[in-house]
């Protein structure tokens, strides 16, 4: 994609440092940010949270969060420094010479407009075309980014579309008047990953069409592969390391940047030869799994039918690890509840160590589910923010009867057994970072001294770096303590990093199960294939590459 | 709770209003001191202008009667009637709106059906209808004005709790084997009492202005002095006496303002979000 | 169709709800303390034995509780609210005269409030944090504030008696006998003060809920999607956050309207404007139950169709309800 001809950088940053307000923890969000961008190159600013990999990009929009204002530094569009334009003269810029696309698809575009308007919008706001032109642009733009049925599209509101539609529509407007720069700021991250893979290809596209200059900011190193000409890695608002895509990833010199990509989840474990333990006794064996929601429909309304769980059956035997995949509303974590009985399955059965636990009493499920205990997604969410951290993690014994001082005891060994201090048990949920408070979570889970974990996405909101730390201690704790676990997740790379088995599940059903090493390695089922296909920079090399390129 | 106070003192209004507050708790329970003399009783003769008179500062109304002394023991009614009611409201809201929006499906259907049936019916003919029928008495106001008062109680626990409900600490709960009642009361109340305090401070307010409006109609107690049985009192008179409509006015202004202030103050002292927009 | 079909069905509940406020009203006639004849008969005249005799037998007041509420809730649906024998008329009948002053007054003063809170609401909230924004909410705490009566009282008192700018009482002159727009130009005079003081309190209550959903919309993701397009603030704000903001406060005035049933008791007592809220205050010195409990009906049955007026009007204004 490069350019061979080096030509005058369509945007040159240099020196910009971003002052935060009073207060904050570091005085700068970002500080000494160098980089350029030339004409048909995708230049990657990579981080994690925290990083301030979006500050730059809000600076040179003129959209920085308010408290925040440029300290120091240039950011020259085609020579002109943005930074020191005045309002009237910036937003003649945004939209016309720079376009910008957002992470959140479904809160990007005003719900109570219609798509039309919107894109029309574009061209009103620098005062172009007569609003007939206009919507003849409009739709065109739309026919060109790829949604089915402009000429119905056009006429609709943002509710009737799907994010990735959503996002197209974004794409759109922010190519509307071919800007010479293109900010695309985590465009894909809430999106599931084959619509990912078509978003990625569609920029793609439409950037080697008009030439257009990328600014695309991810934490996603798969992403980066992919679609990166160069890479800007960023900690702690200053720039760790640049260079060419190929360079950075292929032989990153910083220790950092070596680290951050080493926590990439490789997948090497399924190139194993097969699961290690899966020959112990089966503890969970559940047939014909089934969960229907239907809308309460009403007096007028038709019931609207959704099935979650559709005659799923498995086995899981001690010590083993089942990954269930999916993309969202495949019914996975639906499928995780049920089998806790957080949610209460239609039909179907569950037999924990041989025992039928559907259609027990009350007081029975408590007994039984002490052996089966979740561990969350939302590192903020799953702890309550009012009670100690030994609280916690003692309410569960504390529930079934064992005296609080033994259960606030058995906390603090808890918290040293996930590698946390036991003083934490004082301590409030907010005073831990997200990592910390997912290992409070498995120590929670670990209260009961359960036989099956269900672990639904409990990595997924997590940077890589911490993600790579919390699954060592996942499949630690699973040895030592001889535990099943349910690994629920959207990521095949996590998935394939630490199951022995894989379920894919789409639309409530499972489409494929078998082995890790097969299912990663020949997947038979056409929708197994299109998601491993989707995977972003499968080709740096690991189980779903085909062959793996040395670190 | 030091740093709940730091974020409450740098709202001004909200500590000027806590402090007319405060003020107004003192007087109401040393008027008895300030005025041995019942409210009622003629002291001066009737229609004496204020600052008129030091012993009467505020003047007579018609009967000759203490118009300061009238003020000071309306402020206990005032106050009485507003906390009582609120907390009878809270008392009936909160357990409804919290099963509502714990237990969800039919529970909440039928909570909410019979809520909003409360709040379909104007209220302040409702609450008129009630003190009404059940004769004006200290009860029948502070009932009426409860009955009218809880709807929109239920209807923010609800919507917190179910906020609540969808978090996984409560799924957590649910498999630590807590039973519902202690994941209501242990887990999820403490987590919406903010809103719960906020609302109830304009509770209070809306109360007071309600109970006012009773008395101003002849739907007080009787045997009570209040500001608005004054200011219904007075207002035939309103061309020849304007103090003895003015100075109740203000008085209910004035401790409503405050109430509002106040609960402002919290809204923000309580919620970061809302601090943080300050900036 | 689907507008037809949820009209439909919004009118069910709403009679419904109207039952519903029947049969508690039938509640309260037997939960007072006394004789139910003789909260019915009122006060008046209460110690004519044969006259309360002859009023249980005429409602059935001798037969079991439920043929009472039968006989009660088929004299409703017949429009039968109750004789009032203090001033000798079937309540329908002076609640119905009394009706169009009523709305007359309930309707400007929603009027007022709603187009002058929303304007101050969306005025202050586009100078967030600026001295204007800090007045226009001081105002509308004030008057949100002030006991509706004793504004009332004040405005009597300023602009009636101190200023004489504005007749203080009644609805039209007495005895005058004009020609028809001198008429509505008599009646409006009356108006100014009634619709503004009742409109005052909830102008109040609409800036603030205006300001607090526009700054709640101005913060939302689109915004900035907008602002990436190169649309000038003053266009976001008007086309976007304040098409998006006054959803909610359209609904949430639909559920006020039952409050300003209420305020306009207050209002008409204040400036005696012959309306059903000077009726209620005429009943409740009297000690006319039945005409209290047919007027507090009537207002009743007045917020449900007010209600369903509003919830037709916001699905007209937000495309998501149509499909979902």
């Amino acid at each position: 994609m490069t350019d061979a001809t080096p030509s005058a950088p369509v945007l040159s940053v240099s020196g910009l440092a971003i002052a935060l307000p009073p207060g904050a923890d570091r005085l700068y969000a970002v500080e000494h940010m160098e980089f350029d961008i030339r004409r048909g190159e995708t230049l990657a600013i990579v981080g994690e949270s925290g990083s301030g990999k979006s500050m730059s990009a809000n600076a040179v929009m003129g959209l920085l969060p308010p408290g925040t204002r440029v300290a120091q530094g240039s950011a020259k569009l085609d020579g002109i420094d943005l930074l020191q334009l005045d309002a009237d003269a910036m937003r003649a810029v945004r939209g016309k010479r720079i376009g910008m696309i957002f992470q959140e698809p479904m809160t990007a575009l005003d719900p109570l407009m219609r798509i039309g308007e919107q894109i029309a919008e574009v061209f009103e706001a620098h005062g172009l075309l007569t609003p007939p032109e206009r919507r003849a642009r409009a739709l065109a733009l739309l026919t060109e980014v790829g949604i089915p049925e402009p000429e119905r599209a056009i006429h609709a509101y943002p509710f009737q579309l799907s994010g990735g539609q959503r996002q197209r529509v974004v794409i759109a407007m922010a190519l509307a008047l071919d800007p010479v720069l293109l900010i695309a700021d985590e465009p894909t991250t809430a999106l599931d990953v084959t619509t990912q893979a078509q978003i990625l290809k569609l920029i793609r596209e439409l950037q080697e069409k008009h030439g257009t200059a990328v600014m695309f900011i991810t934490h996603d190193f798969g992403v980066v592969a992919d679609i990166a000409d160069r890479v800007v890695v960023m900690r702690q608002g200053r720039i760790v390391e640049s260079g060419s895509a190929s360079a950075v990833l292929g032989a990153p010199q910083d220790a950092y940047t070596q680290a951050l990509i080493a926590a990439i989840p490789s997948g090497r474990r399924a190139l194993a030869t097969g699961p290690e333990k899966a020959t112990g006794e089966t503890v969970l064996a559940v047939r014909g799994l089934t969960k229907t929601y239907r809308s309460a429909g009403g007096f007028f309304r038709p019931a609207r039918v959704v099935h979650a769980v559709r005659d799923v059956s498995f086995d899981l035997a001690r010590g083993e690890t089942l990954g269930v995949v999916g993309e969202s509303g495949s019914g996975k974590s639906s499928l995780g509840r049920c089998l806790v009985r957080l949610v209460e399955p239609d039909a179907g059965s569950i037999r924990l160590n041989g025992q039928e636990t559907m259609g027990q009493s009350v007081a029975e499920m408590r007994i039984w589910r002490r052996r089966m205990q979740m561990v969350f997604q939302d590192p903020y969410g799953s702890l309550n923010p009012r009670t100690r951290v030994g609280r916690i993690i003692a309410e569960g014994p504390i529930a079934a009867g064992v005296p609080i001082a033994t259960a606030l005891a058995k906390a603090a060994d808890l918290l040293a057994l996930v590698g946390l201090d036991p003083s934490a048990v004082e301590r409030f949920p907010h005073e831990f970072s997200g990592g910390q408070r997912q290992r409070i979570g498995i120590a929670r889970a670990l209260a009961l001294d359960p036989e099956i974990i269900i672990a639904d996405e409990a990595v997924s909101a997590l940077d890589v770096s911490i993600q790579a730390q919390v699954l060592a201690l996942l499949a630690d704790l699973k040895a030592r303590l001889d535990l099943s676990l349910i690994f629920i997740t959207h990521d095949l790379r996590v998935a394939a990093t630490i199951c022995d088995k894989v379920a894919v599940m789409r639309k409530g059903e499972v489409v494929e199960m078998g082995p890790a090493a097969e299912i990663f390695g020949n997947p038979q089922h056409d929708y197994t294939r299109r998601l491993i296909a989707a995977i972003p920079g499968r080709a740096e090399g690991d189980v779903f590459g085909g062959e793996a390129v040395p670190a | 709770m030091g740093a709940f106070w730091s974020r409450f003192r740098r709202h001004k209004a909200a500590v000027a209003g806590l402090v007319v507050v405060v003020l107004v708790i003192v007087i109401a329970i040393a008027a008895p001191y300030f005025y041995p003399v019942s409210p009622w009783k003629m002291v001066q003769r009737p229609f004496l202008p204020p600052f008129a008179n030091g012993a009467v500062p505020l003047g007579t109304d018609t009967l000759g009667r203490n118009v300061a002394s009238g003020l000071a023991y309306g402020a206990r009614i005032s106050l009485l009637i507003g906390t009582i009611s609120t907390l009878v409201a809270l008392m009936v809201g909160v357990p409804i709106g919290a099963a509502a929006g714990y237990f969800g499906g039919l529970v909440d259907d039928l909570l909410m059906r019979f809520t909003e049936f409360f709040q379909t019916i104007p209220s302040f003919a409702l609450a008129i209808v009630l003190v009404a029928i059940f004769q004006p008495s200290l009860v029948s106001i502070t009932i009426a004005i409860a009955i009218v008062g809880w709807p929109p109680v239920a209807r923010l626990v609800r919507g917190e709790v179910m906020a609540q409900r969808k978090r996984e600490y409560v799924e957590a709960a649910i498999l630590a084997g807590q039973s519902h009642w202690t994941i209501i009361t242990r887990q999820i109340l403490p987590n919406v009492t903010s809103p719960i305090v906020v609302l109830a401070s304009l509770m209070v307010a809306s109360a007071i202005l309600l109970e006012s409006s009773l008395s101003f109609l002849g739907l007080g107690d009787p045997s009570i002095m209040s500001w608005g049985y004054m200011i219904g009192a007075a207002r035939t008179v309103v061309r020849q006496a304007w103090w003895l409509s003015v100075f109740p006015g203000v008085a209910i202004l004035i401790s409503v303002l405050a109430l509002n202030l106040v609960g402002e103050g919290l809204a923000e002292a309580l919620d970061p979000r809302s601090s943080r927009d300050q900036h | 169709m689907q507008t037809l079909r949820f009209l439909l069905w919004r009118v069910a509940k709403g009679i419904l709800v109207v039952l519903a406020i029947v049969i508690l009203d039938f509640a309260l006639i037997h939960l007072a303390p006394g004789d139910p004849a003789s909260v019915m008969a009122g006060e008046s005249g209460a110690t004519d034995e044969a006259f309360l005799q002859q009023l249980r037998a005429k409602f059935g007041l001798d037969q079991p509780l439920l043929t009472q509420l039968g006989l009660y809730l088929w004299g409703v649906v017949r429009l039968d609210l109750g004789f009032s024998y203090r001033q000798q008329m079937p309540v329908i009948e002076l609640v119905m005269n009394r009706l169009p002053a009523t709305l007359l007054l309930t309707g400007a003063a929603f009027a007022f409030s709603l187009t002058v809170g929303v304007a101050m609401g969306a005025w202050a909230a586009a100078n967030k944090g600026r001295p204007l924004d800090r007045l226009i909410t001081t105002i509308a705490l004030v008057f949100y504030a002030t006991p509706l009566f004793w504004m009332a009282l004040m405005a009597v008192l300023i602009f009636s008696v101190w200023l004489d700018w504005l007749p203080a009482f009644g609805m039209r002159e007495v005895g005058a006998n004009v020609s028809l727009m001198e008429g509505v130009l008599d009646v409006a005079r009356h108006l100014v003060l009634p619709a503004v003081t009742l409109g005052l309190f909830f102008m109040a209550v609409y800036v603030r809920m205006t300001r607090s959903s526009m700054i709640e919309v101005g913060r939302q993701d689109f915004i900035k999607t907008l602002r990436a397009k190169g649309l000038s603030e003053r266009v976001i704000l008007r086309r976007h956050v304040l098409r998006n903001a006054i959803l909610p406060v359209v609904s949430l005035a639909g559920i006020q309207a039952g409050q300003m049933v209420g305020g306009a008791v207050m209002t008409e007592t204040v400036f005696a404007w012959p309306g059903i809220g000077r009726l209620m205050y005429e009943a409740l010195i009297q000690r006319d139950y039945n005409l209290l409990l047919g007027v507090f009906v009537v207002s009743a049955a007045m917020v449900v169709v007010f209600n369903i007026l509003t919830d037709l009007v916001y699905r007209m204004v937000d495309p998501r309800i149509e499909v979902s």
